[in-house]
């Protein structure tokens, strides 16, 4: 019911902007996400863009827990 | 799939599993409050994963599994007004209510419309203009905002068609009505992480605080589960359970403002009747004065009748995390997805449905 999913933005037009989601594009409402620009990942949920992915904090996460899997070795 | 796959990665899995298998070393009792928790450790067997010295259980949060079932009749009743379409997310369907199920009064004629969003509602409003469209809004705050924002738009545009019967509810209030109930003891919460998009994950520092709870705001995917029970672990080992979010692609402390704002905007805090717990003041949101016209409750004079509960449905026992699926007698029996006699089994994020998909035995 929660469920929200990554989707690329690829245009915007005012309110509403093109998102690309596991290859298939559809027209979402950014009202909630003023913020986004083109080439953000937003996490998509009913329709509408629920926050924009912070893309280093991915990134910092995921370097996080390899070295920390290295450590374990 | 971006921001997806790499969080599904078995070898950072493994890793984190055996971490935490080397550093747990007291029991420890944790609650995923969100359906969608619940089924990424369904399906990914990470119950099974853990050690002993982990305990898991589910919490209530499942919107189409904590609506109770008065609200279910109101809305099944306010399907058979004449005039009246209903658009309701597909989940609502199948839920049986005291008498009927809204796919029951759909064969019998009523216009129900499955949408996937809001903007799906206000697209038959325009088109039906002659009807009046009743959206059933159910969901927590991840969902609420959307729905604000489907209102204004209504307003902007002049729709007058379009209605909301508003079952919204709030997250922290049932966890604090749940941890006051004394009826489960919990040593660690992992937070529903899009709620917490929304919300932030300040709204939880209560549990920490007052209740010496561990919290962990926690992603969907089981490297972002496994990685929240590993902080749990740490936190509680070193015994200072704090707040803390893994989700941190997607979660900020202060959440989304935006959204906040319009959500305050439009509604305001109620009671809300939860399957399992009852009535819990404040924890429900209903349309505020300023926006009442667009409320299904005071559009329409709807009288659902007396309500029935589903008989030896434990389904609100186990939502308040008491029982499981397996101590239920209809499980797998009276009670399956294709026959469901309560909402945990008809829900995809129920614990029953889990249990049957899923679960071993």
């Amino acid at each position: 019911m929660c469920l929200a999913i990554p989707a690329l933005v690829k245009s915007i037009e005012g309110n509403e902007a093109e998102a690309e989601l596991g290859g298939v594009s559809r027209r979402i409402s950014i009202v909630l996400t003023p913020e986004v620009r083109v080439g953000d990942y937003v996490l998509l949920h009913t329709g509408y863009a629920i926050n924009v992915i912070d893309e280093e904090e991915a990134e910092e996460t995921l370097k996080l827990l390899t070295e920390m899997a290295s450590l374990e070795g | 799939m971006k921001f997806v796959d790499e969080f599904r990665d078995v070898e950072l899995a493994r890793a984190v599993v055996s971490r935490i298998h080397r550093k747990s070393s007291r029991h420890i009792r944790l609650m995923e409050f969100c359906g969608g928790h619940t089924v990424t450790i369904m399906k990914h067997g990470i119950r099974q994963l853990l050690p002993p010295t982990v305990e898991m259980l589910s919490g209530p949060g499942c919107p189409v599994c904590v609506t109770a079932n008065q609200d279910l009749d109101r809305a099944i009743a306010l399907a058979r007004e004449p005039g009246v379409i209903i658009a309701t997310f597909g989940d609502m369907l199948k839920v049986p209510g005291s008498h009927s199920s809204l796919q029951r009064v759909r064969a019998d004629g009523a216009d129900i419309r499955i949408v996937y969003s809001t903007l799906d509602a206000l697209h038959i409003a325009r088109q039906n203009r002659d009807k009046s469209v009743v959206f059933i809004g159910i969901g927590f705050e991840t969902t609420a905002p959307t729905i604000a924002a489907s209102i204004l738009e209504a307003e902007e545009e002049g729709i007058t068609n379009y209605h909301v019967l508003s079952l919204h509810k709030l997250c922290p209030p049932v966890i604090k009505a749940l941890l006051d109930s004394g009826e489960v003891r919990l040593d660690g919460l992992i937070c529903p992480g899009h709620v917490s998009a929304i919300i932030g994950s300040r709204p939880w520092e209560f549990v920490a605080r007052d209740y010496g709870i561990g919290c962990v705001v926690s992603g969907f995917e089981p490297l972002d589960v496994l990685q929240s029970v590993e902080m749990l672990v740490d936190q509680l080992e070193r015994g200072e359970p704090r707040v803390e979010i893994a989700y941190r692609r997607g979660v900020r402390p202060e959440g989304n403002l935006r959204a906040q704002e319009l959500m305050n905007a439009i509604f305001e805090p109620s009671a809300a009747n939860w399957r399992g717990m009852g009535v819990v003041p404040g924890s429900g949101l209903k349309l505020n004065k300023r926006y009442q016209r667009f409320d299904a409750q005071l559009a329409f004079e709807i009288d659902p009748g007396p309500t029935v509960e589903p008989k030896g449905c434990i389904c609100g026992d186990i939502l308040r995390g008491v029982k499981t699926p397996l101590d239920c007698k209809l499980f797998r029996g009276a009670c399956t997805p294709e026959h469901p006699v309560g909402p945990c089994m008809v829900s995809s994020e129920g614990s029953c449905a889990g249990y049957y998909h899923y679960g071993t035995v």
